[in-house]
C-alpha cells in the first residue's frame, strides 16, 4: 500500500496510457467490424468465411503480433501504433460475428415494413437495423473491452508503457507490490470500460427499459 | 386505380407463384385477394410496391408503369400494413406513425401534429404517443400500424393480413373501424387475407385465387356467394353461404309487433306473457325475463342476455339472427339510436327473405367473367 501511495502519479499515468491503448482500438474495431458484419449478414455466402476467418485472428499470439507488425507496417518497434493496430485486430476478430448476428436478430417483419415504407437500404441500416442491433453489439463490446484491457499489458515486454510495465518491473525486482497494484488497476479499468459501455447502451436504448415495464 | 396486366412471377427453381394475373383494383374501393396458402396473394401484393419484381407483365398505378418508378418513391406513396404491424420497437408510437412523413422530408412539428391527428383517428388515446410498441397490446399495435400507413395520406393502401394475428373480438372491432375509416377516406385498397369471411365483409370486390397463383373468380361479395364460378370457389366460399349472403340484403319492411316492456326495478306481477322485454329509461333493450319466475323487483342479474339485437335498417342476416337467438323466439329490432322498435318472429323474417329478389346474374353463361 505504501508503494502504491508513493507511486500514485506513475500508476495513474500508466493507467491513462492503458485506457488509450485498449479503448481507442475498441472504437476503431467497431467501425471496421460494422461494414464487415453487415456484408456477412447481407451475402449469405460470406457469413461462414467472414465469421470464421476474422475469428481466427484472435488466436494469433499478441506478442507475435507486436513483434511482426513493425515489419508489416514499416513502423518502429517502440511505436505505440503497433499496439493500437494489434488491439484493433483483436477487437475486429471478436466483433464481426457479433455484428452479423446482431443484424440477423432484427425481426424480419420490422425490416420488411421499413423497406415497404420506402427506406433505402443504407438509410434502413442506420435508422432501423443498427439501433435495434445495439444491445447485442454492446454485449460483444463488453467482452472485447475486457479482452483488450488484459491483452494490452503484454505490450510491456516490448517496452510500450501502460499498466503491464508494473508486472515486468515487479518480476525483474522480485517485488510483488507493483504486480498486485497492476492487477487491481486492470480490474478497475475493466470495470470502468464495462460501466461506460453499459451507460452508453442505456442512453441508446430507452425502448428496452420500456419493454421491461410493459403493462 | 391499380391494374395488373398479365402479371406472372416465376422463381428460378421453376415455381410459379402468380400465373398471368390480370386484375383491376378500382380507385377508392377495397379489392380483397383471398385464397388458400400458396395461391400467390401476398406475392401479388408485394409486386405492387416492388418488394418482389414480376417476371413478366406490367402493373400500372393510375396509368403509370410501376416498373419505371423509383422504388423508394413508389413505396412512400403507398401505405403498407402487415400481420404483426411490423412497428419499429425502438421508436415511440408517435415516431412510428411519423415515419413516412419524415422520409418525405416534413419537419418535426408538422409530422408530430399529423401523427397525433392520426392516432386520434384510429381511436388511440393521446397518452399512447410517447409509449413504445412493446407496451401496447396486439390490437393497439395494429391500430398504430394503420395510422402509420395513413400518415402521408397515400392514395393507395396495401394490407397483408393486417387483422389475422389478433383475437376474434378485437379483429371484428378493427374490421368495423377499418370500414368506417375507409368510408371517410376512400383509399384504393388492396387487401390480402386467407379468411373468406373477412374478404366478404370488407371487400367491395373479392378476387379468389387458387394454388399456383391463378385467378379463379373476381366479383362483388354478394355475387360471389350467390354464383361461385366452379367447385373450388364454391368450396372455398364455404357451406353456409346462403345464410351469409343475407348480410348483403337490406331488410325490407318487416311486420313488427309491439312488445310489452318492463323497467329495471319494476315488479312484473300480473304480466301474463311467458317472456317480457326489459328496457332502460330510453327504451333501449336490456334483456328478457320470465315474469312468472320473478318475485319482487326486476334486477339486472335476472336478465337473459342471449338474444342479439338487429337494427331496423338491416341487413336481413341480423334480423334473422335476432329471432333465432332470442329466448322468447321474438327477435328484437331497434332503430339507429338503439331504441326498441318492435319484435319479429323467425318465420316472418324468412317470408321477407323469400319475397326479396335474389341478386341478379349479370352474365349467366359465365358469371365469373361479368365482374367489374
Amino acid at each position: 500500500m505504501t508503494w502504491f501511495l508513493d507511486h500514485v502519479d506513475d500508476v495513474l499515468s500508466l493507467a491513462a496510457q492503458h485506457i488509450y491503448l485498449a479503448g481507442l482500438p475498441l472504437l476503431l474495431g467497431l467501425l471496421i467490424a460494422l461494414p464487415l458484419g453487415w456484408l456477412a449478414r447481407r451475402y449469405r455466402g460470406l457469413y461462414a468465411p467472414f465469421t470464421a476467418g476474422f475469428g481466427l485472428l484472435y488466436t494469433i499470439p499478441s506478442l507475435a503480433l507486436f513483434i511482426l507488425l513493425p515489419g508489416i507496417l514499416g513502423t518502429r518497434i517502440l511505436d505505440r501504433n503497433n499496439v493500437l493496430v494489434a488491439m484493433t485486430i483483436y477487437t475486429v476478430a471478436l466483433l464481426v460475428r457479433t455484428v452479423a448476428d446482431a443484424l440477423a436478430a432484427v425481426p424480419a417483419d420490422v425490416n420488411q415494413s421499413a423497406t415497404a415504407m420506402g427506406y433505402t437500404r443504407l438509410r434502413r441500416f442506420f435508422a432501423v437495423e443498427l439501433p435495434l442491433a445495439v444491445p447485442v453489439i454492446s454485449a460483444g463490446m463488453r467482452v472485447a473491452a475486457v479482452s483488450n484491457v488484459s491483452i494490452v499489458s503484454v505490450a510491456a515486454i516490448i517496452g510500450i508503457p501502460q499498466l503491464g510495465l508494473l508486472f515486468t518491473d515487479g518480476f525483474r525486482r522480485s517485488f510483488y507490490d507493483p504486480i498486485i497494484v497492476g492487477i487491481a488497476a486492470c480490474i478497475v479499468l475493466a470495470l470502468l470500460f464495462d460501466l461506460v459501455i453499459i451507460g452508453i447502451t442505456r442512453v441508446l436504448t430507452p425502448w428496452q427499459r420500456a419493454a421491461g415495464s410493459a403493462a | 386505380m391499380i391494374v395488373f396486366d398479365g402479371v406472372t412471377k416465376r422463381y428460378p427453381d421453376g415455381t410459379v407463384a402468380v400465373d398471368d394475373l390480370s386484375l383491376v383494383a378500382p380507385t377508392g374501393k377495397i379489392t380483397v385477394l383471398v385464397g388458400p396458402s400458396g395461391c400467390g396473394k401476398t406475392t401479388s401484393l408485394r409486386m405492387v410496391n416492388r418488394m418482389i419484381e414480376p417476371t413478366s407483365g406490367t402493373i400500372t398505378l393510375d396509368g403509370r408503369d410501376t416498373a419505371r418508378m423509383k422504388e423508394s418513391d413508389l413505396r412512400r406513396g403507398m401505405g403498407y400494413v402487415i400481420q404483426h404491424a411490423g412497428l419499429f420497437p425502438h421508436r415511440t408510437v408517435l415516431e412510428n406513425v411519423g415515419t413516412v412523413p419524415r422520409l418525405l422530408g416534413w419537419d418535426r412539428k408538422k409530422t408530430d401534429s399529423r401523427a397525433r391527428e392520426l392516432l386520434e383517428r384510429v381511436g388511440l388515446p393521446e397518452a399512447f404517443a410517447s409509449r413504445y410498441p412493446s407496451q401496447l397490446s396486439g390490437g393497439q399495435q395494429q391500430r398504430v400500424g394503420v395510422a402509420r400507413a395513413l400518415a402521408a395520406d397515400p392514395p393507395v393502401m396495401l394490407m397483408d393480413e393486417p387483422f389475422s394475428a389478433v383475437d376474434p373480438v378485437v379483429r371484428e372491432q378493427l374490421q368495423d373501424e377499418f370500414l368506417r375509416l375507409q368510408g371517410e377516406l376512400g383509399k384504393t385498397i388492396l387487401f390480402v387475407t386467407h379468411d373468406i369471411d373477412e374478404a366478404i365483409k370488407l371487400g367491395d370486390q373479392v378476387a379468389v385465387l387458387r394454388v399456383g397463383g391463378v385467378l379463379a373468380q373476381l366479383a362483388d361479395p354478394a355475387y360471389l356467394l350467390a354464383h361461385p364460378v366452379d367447385d373450388f370457389v364454391a368450396d372455398f366460399v364455404g357451406r353456409d353461404r346462403g345464410y351469409r349472403a343475407l348480410s348483403f340484403q337490406p331488410t325490407p319492411r318487416l311486420p313488427l309487433r309491439p312488445e310489452r316492456t318492463l323497467l329495471l326495478g319494476e315488479t312484473p306481477a300480473g304480466v301474463a306473457q311467458d317472456w317480457a322485454l326489459v328496457v332502460d329509461d330510453e327504451n333501449r333493450p336490456l334483456g328478457w325475463i320470465e315474469p312468472r319466475r320473478v318475485e319482487g323487483a326486476i334486477r339486472t342479474e335476472m336478465l337473459h342476455r342471449g338474444g342479439t339485437v338487429a337494427p331496423a335498417s338491416g341487413p336481413l342476416r341480423a334480423a334473422l339472427d335476432a329471432a333465432l337467438s332470442s329466448p322468447s323466439r321474438r327477435g328484437v329490432i331497434v332503430d339507429d339510436s338503439g331504441s326498441l322498435v318492435g319484435t319479429v318472429r323467425a318465420h316472418e323474417v324468412l317470408n321477407a327473405i323469400e319475397e326479396a329478389a335474389r341478386p341478379e346474374v349479370e352474365n349467366p353463361a359465365n358469371p365469373g367473367a361479368s365482374a367489374p
